[in-house]
C-alpha cells in the first residue's frame, strides 16, 4: 500500500542539544519521495497540526512536526505549552532555525531517504518556514499565510519577534506562498510586495491568493476554515511538494 | 493572524485551576487565535502559577466585547467599595471614580 505510514510522537535532538518532542508520519515505504518539516501555529504543538503531518504522510513523505514549546511544557497539554511559551517570550528565531535543522537531518537519516527534503508552516509558523528556509540547506519552503516577514507587528510590545526582510537574501529554494485575500496580516498589499522581492532576487516562487479567504483558512476546527481556499491549497501543496522532492534520477533515492 | 502583541504582568491572588485552588502570580494578557472559543480571534487572559508547571493556570479567552464587559464589572466593582476595605491606594481609587463617574450618563438632576 503506497499509502500506508506509521505516526508518533518521538524524541528529537533540537537546538542546542536539547531533548524535544515531535510528531511524525513515515512511509511504511520509506522515506524515497522526500521529508516536509511541519511547523505549528502558535497555539501549539495541537491536534490540527497533527493532522497535517499524517496527511503529508499519507501522501507518501516522511514528516516530523518538531514541538516548539517543548522546553517551556514538557509533557503539558499542547495550549498549556503554547501559554508559557508566550509568557515566557515566545519561540526565539535561534532556536527555531536549530530545531527545525534537526528535524531536517533526522528526515535525511531515514532509511531510503533521497535527501530532499522541505518545510511548511502555518500562521506563525509561515514566517518561519521562510526564515528556515533562508537559514538553512533545503530544497522547498511553503508559507501558509505567514505574516511581519517584511514588516512589523503593529505594535512593539509583545514577544521578541521581527520581521524577517533581510534574510530573505539568502533563500535558495523555491518558495510556495498561499494567502487569503481578505487577511490583514499578512494584507494583500504585504503579499505582493514580498512577491515582488522575491521576483527581483531571482527566488522561483508562486503565490496564490484566495478570493473569499482571510487568514488560517486551512484550519478545520475554527471558524476561519474555508472549504475552497482549503481543498486547492491542499492541491497545490501536494503538488509543489511532489515536483520539488522528487528523487533525483540516479541519486538512488 | 498570529498577533505578538502580549501583556505580561505580576499578579497576585488565587483562582480555580484544573481540579484546585491556585496562587496566582502572572497574567499574560493577548488577543490572538483560541484554542475553545468559536471566534477568530479572541481576548485571552492566562492567570498562571508558573512555579507549579505549565498546567497551573485558569485560561480565559473571550470575545472584544466582553472582554470590556468584564473590565467594567470590574472596574465598578472596585469603584463602588471604601478604598480600606480593598487595601488599595486612596489616590488610585479616587482616580478610579472620577473615571467611572465619566464613563456614565448622569441619573438624575444634580
Amino acid at each position: 500500500m503506497r499509502d500506508a505510514f506509521e505516526s508518533g510522537t518521538m524524541s528529537l535532538t533540537g537546538h542546542g542539544g536539547d531533548q524535544i518532542e515531535a510528531y511524525a508520519a513515515l512511509p511504511a515505504e520509506g522515506a524515497g519521495r522526500g521529508g516536509v518539516v511541519v511547523i505549528h501555529h502558535m497555539p501549539g504543538f495541537d491536534e490540527a497540526t497533527k493532522e497535517i503531518t499524517r496527511k503529508l504522510g499519507s501522501w507518501g513523505f516522511a514528516a516530523v512536526c518538531p514541538n516548539l514549546h517543548h522546553r517551556e511544557g514538557p509533557g503539558a497539554a499542547p495550549d498549556d505549552a503554547a501559554a508559557a511559551s508566550r509568557a515566557a517570550g515566545g519561540v526565539p528565531d535561534d532556536r527555531l532555525v536549530g530545531d527545525v535543522a534537526a528535524a531536517v537531518e533526522h528526515l535525511r537519516g531515514l532509511p531510503g531517504a533521497g535527501g530532499r527534503v522541505a518545510t511548511i508552516g502555518f500562521c506563525s509558523g509561515g514566517r518561519q518556514s521562510v526564515l528556515a528556509a533562508a537559514a538553512l540547506d533545503v530544497d522547498a519552503a511553503v508559507d501558509c499565510y505567514g505574516a511581519f516577514v517584511l514588516e512589523p507587528p503593529p505594535r512593539d510590545r509583545g514577544l521578541a519577534v521581527g520581521p524577517i526582510r533581510d534574510r530573505l537574501r539568502d533563500l535558495r529554494c523555491p518558495v510556495l506562498g498561499l494567502f487569503g485575500a481578505e487577511d490583514r496580516y499578512p494584507s494583500p498589499e504585504e503579499v505582493a510586495e514580498l512577491d515582488r522581492v522575491l521576483t527581483d532576487q531571482g527566488t522561483p516562487h508562486e503565490f496564490h491568493s484566495f478570493e473569499g479567504a482571510g487568514h488560517a483558512f486551512f484550519a478545520v476546527d475554527r471558524p476561519s476554515y474555508r472549504v475552497e481556499a482549503a481543498v486547492e491549497g491542499w492541491r497545490l501543496v501536494r503538488a509543489f511538494l511532489g515536483r520539488h522532492l522528487a528523487p533525483v534520477p540516479g541519486s538512488g533515492g | 493572524m498570529c498577533t505578538y502583541t502580549t501583556e505580561r504582568l505580576r499578579v497576585a491572588g488565587s483562582g480555580k485551576g484544573p481540579g484546585e485552588w491556585l496562587r496566582l502570580r502572572t497574567a499574560t494578557v493577548y488577543v490572538d487565535h483560541p484554542v475553545h472559543a468559536m471566534a477568530g480571534h479572541t481576548v485571552n487572559v492566562d492567570l498562571a502559577d508558573p512555579d507549579r508547571g505549565p498546567a497551573a493556570r485558569v485560561a480565559l479567552e473571550l470575545t472584544a466585547g466582553s472582554a470590556l464587559d468584564l473590565v467594567d464589572a470590574i472596574l465598578d466593582a472596585l469603584a463602588g467599595v471604601p478604598a480600606e476595605v480593598v487595601d488599595l491606594d486612596p489616590g488610585r481609587m479616587e482616580g478610579l471614580r472620577a473615571a467611572r463617574r465619566g464613563t456614565r450618563p448622569a441619573v438624575g438632576g444634580p
